[in-house]
């Protein structure tokens, strides 16, 4: 049995609910952050497969720039969250409403 | 022309007056009155020598300044100067400046003397406006600021209720004369293209029929603004109220000056009203008699010694107006002189004896001032002799012109000159009655006993006004408005003597049997019911009470309610209300919580993409 695209697909898909069911329904910001990753990831990975079938390399130069947004991001993020953690004494989300009026 | 400077400063040296006091001296009395008195004494030896220089016919006879022009309406703003203008020039300054000064010792103890004179110099300069305008909507606007600094004097103690509701009183009565007036004026302009006095009256000489059918109602809507301003019935109303203003201010605005600016209007305009096919000229005249003999019959049963000259004067204007109905202009500018010279000596008069009864206004409270007041007296009952037409004074010659007027066969009508006749008796009785009471004999209350004679700053002008009350006749004043306005000689002169003459000695023997020594008004024994109605003014306010007023509260009412209601209540609220219910309903879904967000972000994401790509 050959690998084809859809299997690629298949997996992408299922890695990108699975990283949105964690954010939508976990309760640590840890964890809705890791779940954040995999969906960027799940998208990188739809990316190179799609980059490899159709021989176009501009799906790999995007991983590479989503990669380093990640990074970047990851650094901003997890910074915020120790903040707010000094300042709140919480991970939880559901203690985070101070948007509503 | 020559020297064409010194009219535009006449007329704008009182402005100055009046801007000076408000801006800087404001808190000296002194000062403000001398600037007050200052700029109309200068304006009365202007005109003077103005006078001198070029004659009651200035060549050319205007002096204009372009102002504005507004598509095919050119107006400007001019002077005209003819006799007409000129000799009220003349009173104007001249009384005015009388009462100006007499204002000094009237005023002296009030605080706000400053604000008085402002408002006199206001006065006098709107007034001046009115006299000097060249065109309708010139002498429209300086109608105006006379309404406003006439309310602005009536109201100067406005801290009395009544004051102010008489000031409040007289401005709306004056704008609803004035709406008609700015009809006409409209329906002149939309005839003639122009507002020009001399382009209008060139315009009808060549073509008397311009006006059409509207003729009537054009005269009619002039007419308007005079019964407004010169309070004549069914407007009648405010200008006994006026009288809560201080006593010269009644003297120059509600006697000489504004009251008679309707009648000057209807004089400097004439051209309009006397044409072929209008029959303006029988309403006005009709207006003018049932004015004059209702206030003379109200007259007759006033106890308010300023009550009875404003009614009187409200009688006379309405002989000035019936003078101008049947006709007979030159007349009415002549009485509206001579009337102005005794009428303000009479109320300053009044205001001297008001003065030295500490603000008692009722006559059966006075009694024996006539030894008390000599200079007072005897001014006051020359100016009530003329008053009622006794010869030679002034009074005499105009009053009887205008009784000769209603006797000529195509304006005038028997009718009117029993109605004039019945108007003098009236006249020479209510005056003679105030005479009588306030001054002869015995003393009513113990106010008399203190009363003394005014000081010289206000006996001087009475003296200074009793001359041309006296004399007036015999200036050639009649000859200089006859040359303008057209001469009438009806011919009826002889009747017309022998019948006034009648009148006032009926009259005054009516009064010397009744009133003389007197302790109460033996009238209302008498006749009842008719004294009782006119006593009370024949209930014209409280007619106007339960009809005008009434409406008008009706009206006011339901414009306030519709205004709480509908445009408040369901427009302004309703609309906030809404925006509110539907911002309350939207904020059930900001929960602030994070999750619940993503979660309809995807779920929405995902709504969009089945739309445009799952089908």
């Amino acid at each position: 049995m050959t690998v084809s695209l859809e299997h690629y697909l298949v997996v992408s898909a299922m890695l990108f609910c699975l990283g949105l069911f964690g954010v939508i329904a976990r309760r640590n910001l840890l964890i809705i952050y890791m779940a954040l990753e995999l969906m960027l990831n799940s998208a990188n990975l739809a990316f190179v497969a799609l980059s490899r079938f159709n021989n176009n390399l501009n799906g790999q130069v995007m991983v590479f720039f989503i990669i380093t947004v990640a990074a970047a991001e990851v650094a901003v993020g997890l910074a915020l969250i120790v903040a707010l953690y000094r300042k709140r004494q919480t991970a939880h989300v559901e203690d985070l409403t101070l948007m509503k009026l | 022309m020559k020297l064409q400077v010194l009219p535009w400063l006449i007329l704008f040296l009182p402005l100055l007056a009046a801007a000076g006091i408000t801006l800087f001296t404001l808190n000296n009395r002194e000062r403000s009155a001398g600037l007050s008195i200052g700029a109309i004494v200068l304006g009365f030896v202007l005109t003077l020598f103005f006078i001198a220089v070029n004659d009651w016919e200035p060549a050319g006879k205007e002096t204009v300044a372009s102002w504005l022009e507004v598509g095919p309406l050119q107006v400007d703003f001019g002077l005209r100067l003819d006799p007409l203008s000129l000799m009220m020039l003349l009173i104007v300054t001249g009384v005015g400046g009388a009462i100006h000064i007499y204002s000094y010792g009237y005023m002296h103890e009030d605080r706000g003397v400053a604000r008085y004179f402002a408002g006199l110099s206001l006065f006098t300069f709107s007034m001046l406006g009115i006299v000097l305008a060249n065109n309708f909507l010139q002498l429209f606007i300086f109608w105006e600021l006379v309404g406003l600094s006439s309310y602005v004097l009536i109201g100067f103690w406005f801290e009395r209720p009544s004051a102010a509701a008489a000031s409040k009183k007289a401005f709306l009565t004056n704008r609803l004369g004035d709406f008609g007036f700015l009809l006409g004026i409209l329906l002149v302009w939309d005839t003639f293209g122009t507002l020009n006095f001399s382009s209008i009256q060139v315009e009808l000489i060549r073509n008397p029929a311009a006006l059409g059918s509207l003729a009537t109602i054009a005269g009619l809507l002039i007419f308007c603004g005079a019964v407004g301003k010169s309070a004549q019935f069914p407007l009648h109303v405010w200008l006994p109220d006026a009288m809560e203003g201080p006593t010269p201010v009644s003297a120059l605005i509600h006697a000489a000056t504004m009251v008679a600016a309707g009648v000057y209007m209807l004089c400097r305009v004439f051209f309009l009203l006397d044409l072929p096919d209008s029959h303006a000229l029988e309403v006005i005249a009709w207006i003018g008699g049932i004015t004059a003999l209702l206030a003379a019959l109200i007259a007759t049963q006033q106890n308010d010694i300023k009550r009875i000259l404003a009614y009187s004067t409200l009688s006379q204007l309405g002989y000035m107006v019936l003078a101008v109905g049947v006709a007979s202009p030159a007349p009415a500018m002549y009485h509206l002189t001579t009337h102005a010279f005794f009428k303000a000596l009479l109320f300053l008069g009044a205001g001297s004896v008001i003065h030295a009864m500490h603000h008692e206004q009722d006559i059966w409270k006075m009694g024996a001032l006539r030894r008390r007041m000599p200079v007072t007296f005897w001014t006051f009952l020359l100016a009530s002799l003329a008053l009622c037409g006794l010869p030679p004074l002034s009074g005499f010659f105009s009053k009887d012109e205008i009784i000769a007027a209603t006797l000529t066969p195509e304006h005038g009508h028997p009718a009117l000159f029993v109605l004039a006749v019945m108007v003098a008796l009236l006249t020479t009785f209510y005056m003679s009655r105030l005479v009588l009471v306030a001054f002869f004999g015995p003393a009513k209350s113990h106010g008399v006993d203190h009363a003394h004679e005014s000081p010289k700053v206000m006996t001087v002008p009475l003296l200074a006004l009793a001359v041309p009350s006296v004399l007036g006749g015999f200036f050639g004043i009649a000859e200089l408005y006859g040359h303008q306005l057209g001469e009438t000689h009806s011919g009826y002169h002889v009747l017309a003597v022998v019948a006034s003459l009648g009148a006032v000695i009926f009259g005054l023997a009516f009064a010397l049997g009744l009133y003389w020594n007197a302790a109460q008004d033996p009238l209302p024994e008498k006749l009842g019911a008719l004294a009782q109605a006119a006593r009370n003014r024949f209930y014209f306010d409280e007619l106007y009470e339960a009809t005008v007023i009434k409406f008008q509260e009706i009206a006011a009412a339901i414009a306030a309610w519709f205004d709480e209601w509908i445009v408040a209540g369901l427009l302004v609220r309703g609309a906030h209300g809404a925006t509110e219910l539907f911002g309350r309903g939207l904020r059930l879904a900001q929960t602030g919580n994070l999750q619940t967000y993503a979660f309809l972000f995807v779920l929405s994401a995902a709504v969009v993409l089945y739309f445009m790509i799952g089908r």
